[in-house]
């Protein structure tokens, strides 16, 4: 097990050399550069800030310079962001985009494998149609939307969190409700499906026929199966809403991550499109293989090592 | 002997898309305290149904809509769920036909085997699990103790049938039903498995229904045979009398389908014509007559009742009524029948 898990590291690592390379070459395709937009410089002082940033040199160079201070954990200074280094500038605003997106996910999660199981347990009825009906709203409503619905009611109708704020856990309600609504939606469908599908396999009518009860034939049996492909979906969503939306963080006026990796885009911060990439890479790839580790723990037919006495 | 289950006029609906289809159309069958009974009969028949409503087990659709399931003077059909799931797994198990898929894939066999322990008894989970352990042998597991904390996955498909066995036995029920606990298996497991539960039957002294559309299978565990066909029994009897003096052109045409010592490359295995009748709108008569080469008129018209054959032996075939023809059974049934008359008279010597 230790043998896999080194070995998926030092894939890790690879995957995130061939994904930096892509991303480098691929920013450099995007016109324009990081001073256009700047106060109107002359030529000759383009030239000079140029060269100070090395971007004279060919863009060969500039690549091996990069992933050379990349190595050394370098991940270069901010064009645009009074100069400061990438990694300051990512840690600073990670904090508050994790907090909200860690917290939506477990509300999401949590919710949503409650509200498909119901929804599977009771098959064919209203609850069913209910939960069906709760799981695509989840789905379709656009988060900006749910968060200015949310500030009406909840912040300015009936004052009970702030209308946007970043302070304590009070603040970080609603934000993490209008980002909870995606995961939870997407994970009740999920589980509803695997639900239905495990609730009628012979395991689940042997175990009726051992004295079960309905109850415990759930909790039991048929929840742990259940939950093992949802297990997969969850890795990926959870990269994706930890790493912060822009909208929502705009509304909510959060210091959070989503709003700077657009707005380095949109200005060739070319140091901080790197680091963000690289770091969102990172992060994707660690969450797939906690998953597949996590997947493992719950699901013995894929567990790696001692198995296979047969 | 005492009956320890006696099913009457059992009736069971299913409602579908398409309508609603009697699956179980009057039955009637008792099972005596100590014995096997075989209940026999092709796909469709409704031998799965008719023992999953014992269990009340069956699908969501499913409606009893008439009968009586008399188990130790008590309505099993008047009992509320709560009753039913104190009973289940206890006093009535059941053994599952697919050995692949009933087993929870993410538990361990051992939590699996005390699982019935721990419902049903006030006993320590360390309790459970060395009496667990204990049944696993019986089963013949091999080296039971190491293998307690294995999954499902890693055992053959001959091991897992004894693991499901185990789970049925581990609370020595009083009634087994087992489920075509061998079609899933090849020839020498299904051996294996037959042997098992007549040493287990032995040991803990339960009664035995046991499901099966191979009569292979019947003539090596059965007490008793009852044949369905379309949700009816068509003939009940002995294992010998099934065997050697069948009656109803069903059991005729299921024995001369099936391959004997005798048979040589001079005679063909026959196969019954047709299909079984569409459950949605079942015949006014006989559900057999179409498919049956000795059908007379009254077949189309009216049900045949049962007619008593020996104290033991019931047929509900036409053929059996006093003013019916008399008809020449297949030459392998004749042969069946002189086979009979030897064992009788050897018997009486």
């Amino acid at each position: 097990m230790t043998k896999y898990i080194l070995r998926r590291i030092l894939y890790l690592f690879l995957t995130l050399f061939i994904i930096a390379s892509i991303t480098f070459f691929l920013m450099k395709m995007l016109p324009g550069t990081p001073f256009t937009n700047q106060n109107r410089l002359s030529p000759e002082q383009l030239a000079i800030v140029k060269a100070q940033y090395g971007l004279d040199q060919p863009v060969f160079i500039q690549y091996l310079r990069y992933m050379g201070g990349l190595f050394q954990g370098n991940l270069g200074t901010s064009f645009q962001f009074n100069n400061e280094p990438v990694t300051q500038l990512i840690g600073q605003r990670l904090a508050p985009s994790m907090q909200i997106g860690a917290q939506a996910m477990i509300v999401g999660t949590v919710l949503g494998i409650l509200l498909g199981a119901v929804a599977a347990i009771r098959k064919n009825t209203w609850v069913d149609t209910l939960a069906t009906f709760i799981s695509i709203l989840g789905l379709s409503i656009p988060s900006f939307v749910l968060a200015v619905l949310l500030q009406f009611y909840l912040a300015y109708k009936w004052q009970i969190y702030p209308v946007a704020l970043w302070d304590n856990f009070q603040s970080s309600v609603l934000p993490t409700l209008a980002l909870a609504a995606l995961p939870l939606g997407n994970v009740a469908r999920f589980m509803r499906t695997e639900m239905v599908d495990v609730m009628s396999s012979d395991y689940i009518e042997l175990a009726k026929s051992k004295g079960n009860s309905n109850w415990q034939v759930v909790t039991k049996h048929a929840l742990r199966n259940s939950l093992i492909p949802v297990v997969t979906i969850i890795g990926p969503m959870a990269v994706s809403v930890m790493t912060g939306s822009m909208v929502v963080e705009n509304i909510f006026s959060i210091p959070g991550i989503g709003e700077q990796f657009v707005k380095s885009i949109t200005t060739n911060d070319y140091p901080t499109i790197m680091g963000l990439t690289i770091f969102y890479s990172f992060l994707l790839i660690l969450v797939i293989l906690i998953v597949d580790i996590l997947y493992g723990l719950i699901d013995p037919r894929i567990r790696l090592g001692n198995g296979g006495k047969e | 002997m005492e009956k320890i289950l006696d099913v009457k006029n059992l009736n069971v609906d299913f409602s579908t898309y398409n309508g609603t289809v009697h699956a179980i159309r009057g039955v009637d069958f008792h099972l005596n305290s100590g014995e096997t009974l075989a209940i026999v009969g092709e796909s469709g028949s409704g031998k799965s149904v008719t023992v999953r409503t014992v269990l009340q087990l069956m699908a969501k659709n499913a409606k009893i809509t008439q009968g009586e399931i008399r188990y130790h003077d008590e309505d099993l059909l008047k009992k509320s769920e709560k009753q039913m799931d104190d009973i289940r797994g206890n006093k009535i198990s059941m053994i599952f036909q697919d050995p692949m898929t009933s087993l929870d894939p993410t538990m361990t066999i051992g939590k699996q085997v005390a699982e019935p322990l721990l419902i049903h008894n006030k006993v320590s989970k360390a309790d459970a699990l060395k009496r667990a352990e204990e049944v696993l042998r019986l089963v013949g597991i091999p080296n039971p103790k190491a293998r307690m904390k294995d999954y499902p996955h890693q055992f053959s498909g001959g091991q897992r049938q004894r693991i499901v066995i185990a789970i049925a036995i581990v609370n020595y029920p009083e009634i087994l039903i087992a489920d075509e606990p061998t079609t899933a298996l090849d020839v020498t497991v299904q051996a294996q498995i037959i042997d098992l539960l007549k040493e287990l039957q032995q040991k803990i002294g339960t009664s035995i229904i046991f499901i099966t559309h191979d009569l292979g299978v019947v003539a090596g565990i059965a007490d008793r045979v009852a044949v369905m066909y379309a949700g009816k029994l068509v003939e009940y009897g002995n294992v010998d009398e099934i065997f050697y003096d069948p009656q109803h052109p069903y059991t005729w045409g299921l024995l001369d389908s099936m391959p004997t010592l005798d048979t040589d490359d001079q005679n063909r295995l026959n196969s019954i014509p047709g299909t079984p009748p569409n459950l949605l709108n079942p015949p006014k008569g006989d559900a057999f007559a179409p498919r049956n080469a000795y059908a007379m008129e009254i077949d189309e018209e009216e049900q045949p009742p049962f007619f008593k054959v020996s104290k033991t032996h019931y047929a509900a075939t036409w053929l059996l009524h006093p003013d019916a023809p008399k008809v020449e059974p297949p030459k392998s049934i004749q042969q069946r029948f002189e086979k009979y008359q030897q064992m009788l008279g050897g018997s009486v010597k």
